[in-house]
């Protein structure tokens, strides 16, 4: 009723729409450190531990007083284990939150995820069958190029699994949100069973192997893997800047793109190659990990606003720190065991996503 | 004077149904054009078809003396600017990225100046770091409004007078910002701007357009001035409503429809 009150109440208001962002470059800056920061804690800890004064001498740096061969084993550890481990979680991270971004920005919907609309399934389905077939009689020839059909597999299932749930949920320009998510739904729960009739087929060793894809692990991340994921990862990165303004655009709807002079065809073929790109090979290194996606780029929307121009890079920073950390966390915690990455990252980012529905029911209607 | 769009007897089927048939047109640079006509005229699906949005089934639309379809999307939006009807935008955008997206790929500079008078010209010049969702209806309305005279303008330095296509542009606007934006049109047309505009309000088409086109059940049904749309004949027999027709001071004329109570005009 006072004129206190009210004044305070539209001061309020006011503050929520108005949009305080921080500048780009001191945006990328702080997450560059944060990842330095964190990596750095991840070469510190596991199951071997290295503290962090004998870091440097292990990381060849420089060589002080300490016996040579804790430093040999500390090198081991290091180069062959934990660094290509590091490394390949951080750029996971970043094929995730990315692909996760374009995607929100392909549906115009912050609640797409590949990994949760069954992208990240159809890759691992393609990847699963791989292995069956590449172990079989038939495809006896191929096994040597297994690692390498690996990758191109979940790639294919990715990139199909995409268009059908494109073709599904979009309609005249126009995408519903609740038919893409129940498509999504509908679409892993057949890769799921497909990744169950392989299961029952399989034999011990090769169940091994994809029970592997079901649960997400980065415990056979080595050197090669990121020798895999490196170039698509460069590559996704530079196409994502042009497509980053058509992305903006896209948010007024397909008609309205169009009229601002956005090739929207072209825009959607070029983000669900790269979607599927993206997830199909970081599902070909780790499994099924979800949820990176979904978080990323909502909590840097929330700070930097929705620009893909930013939004794209910082997504694959932030993602990179959050594989990494969840990583470490993952190795250490049953320590000497290790717990699946994807159980953690949904044990954190599936309260997160009710969150987020539960703040957008008022406002968002399905 | 050379015709800034040339619309040859094009007709829109989609399963069997004419949602537009057979429309002929041709319009100038500068010329105001209202398109009236109750509810499925076929007037959302033809202003689409001249925004190059839909190929139409048959017949075909020259912009410029060129194949509508023949442009690239970016090179459309250079001569063309089209606001839709009901554009939601789900991101939290501010309303300044909003408009600055109608300036495309041009240099942050050049841009900046162009989405300064839009702003100023809409009245959201103080809204510009809100968020575009927690803005009301008619004020995203204005915002979107705001991008496309941004678009408009950056092509029209570059190629000259253009076409600029609205779909409802007053539909949630108040009073007086339908009066503004009637205006913004009027000023984009006496500089050689051809403005074409869907508008519901029979009254407000009035006072917008001296050219009237009156699409009834897909056809072009006149093609006229005001005098030739606003009779009660006509009214009855496209609208379907007893009307009367009285005039302003200034001698536009207004409909009255006679299902409510007329109301006493001073004399």
């Amino acid at each position: 009723m006072s004129v206190l009150a009210e004044g305070s109440s539209h001061g309020v208001k006011r503050r929520v729409g108005a949009s305080l962002r921080p500048a780009a470059s001191l945006t990328l800056l702080c997450l560059l450190a944060a990842l330095a920061g964190t990596a750095l804690i991840a070469l510190t800890v596991g199951a071997a531990g290295i503290p962090p004064a004998r870091l440097p001498a292990a990381l060849g740096l420089w060589i002080d007083g300490a016996g040579y061969q804790l430093l040999a084993r500390d090198q081991l550890v290091l180069w062959s284990i934990r660094i290509p481990r590091i490394a390949a979680a951080a750029m996971i991270g970043g094929l995730l939150a990315v692909s996760g971004a374009i995607m929100q920005g392909l549906f115009r919907n912050p609640l797409a995820d590949p990994a949760l609309v069954g992208v990240s399934s159809g890759g691992a389905f393609a990847a699963a069958a791989a292995i069956v077939f590449t172990d079989s009689h038939l495809g006896e020839s191929l096994r040597f190029l297994q690692n390498q059909l690996l990758p191109i597999a979940a790639f294919g299932g990715s990139l199909l699994t995409t268009m059908i749930l494109y073709a599904i949920a979009s309609r005249g320009g126009r995408t519903s949100i609740a038919i893409f998510l129940l498509a999504g739904l509908a679409i892993a729960a057949i890769a799921n069973a497909g990744i169950g009739l392989l299961v029952f087929a399989a034999d011990d060793r090769q169940l091994r192997d994809i029970t592997f894809w079901l649960l997400g692990s980065l415990s056979g991340a080595a050197w090669a893997k990121v020798a895999t994921l490196a170039p698509v990862l460069a590559i996704a990165l530079v196409a994502c800047l042009s497509i980053a303004r058509g992305l903006d655009v896209l948010v007024l709807g397909e008609a309205e793109a169009f009229h601002s002079g956005v090739d929207v065809e072209r825009l959607k073929r070029i983000s669900i190659v790269l979607v599927s790109a993206m997830t199909g090979v970081a599902v070909s290194v780790c499994g099924v990990v979800g949820f990176v996606g979904i978080v990323v780029p909502h909590l840097l929307r929330l700070v930097i606003g929705p620009s893909h121009r930013l939004l794209l890079p910082a997504s694959a920073l932030l993602g990179a720190i959050l594989l990494v950390g969840a990583d470490t966390v993952a190795r250490t915690i049953v320590a000497p065991a290790e717990m699946p990455i994807g159980i953690l990252t949904a044990a954190i980012g599936a309260p997160f996503f009710l969150a987020m529905l539960l703040r957008q029911r008022g406002l968002v209607s399905l | 004077m050379t015709d800034l769009l040339e619309v040859q007897s094009v007709s829109m089927t989609v399963g069997g149904a004419t949602l537009v048939d057979a429309v002929s047109l041709r319009i100038g640079a500068g010329e105001m054009v209202a398109i009236v006509g109750p509810n499925g005229a076929g007037k959302s699906t033809l202003l689409r078809m001249l925004s190059g949005d839909l190929r139409p089934s048959h017949g075909a639309i020259r912009l410029k003396q060129r194949d509508v379809h023949v442009y690239g999307p970016r090179e459309l939006a250079q001569h063309r600017a089209m606001l839709s009807q009901h554009v939601t935008v789900t991101f939290p955008f501010t309303v300044e990225e909003i408009v600055t997206m109608g300036a495309g790929e041009s240099p942050r500079a050049a841009a900046r100046g162009l989405v300064e008078a839009a702003l100023d010209e809409v009245g959201l010049a103080h809204f510009r770091a809100r968020q575009l969702p927690t803005l009301s209806g008619g004020e995203q309305q204005r915002a979107h409004f705001a991008r496309v005279l941004v678009q408009l303008a950056r092509g029209e330095i570059k190629h000259g007078p253009g076409l600029l296509l609205l779909d409802e542009p007053t539909s949630g606007l108040d009073l007086r910002y339908q009066i503004d934006l009637v205006e913004s049109a009027r000023r984009r047309a006496e500089r050689g701007t051809a403005v074409i505009a869907i508008l519901h309000d029979l009254n407000l088409a009035m006072r917008f357009a001296d050219r009237i086109l009156l699409l009834h059940r897909g056809r072009l049904a006149i093609d006229g001035d005001r005098a030739a749309v606003m009779r009660p004949e006509t009214i009855r027999e496209i609208f379907e409503i007893d009307a009367a027709i009285a005039h302003t001071d200034r001698g536009v004329p207004f409909v009255l429809p006679q299902t409510m109570r007329p109301i006493q005009t001073r004399q």
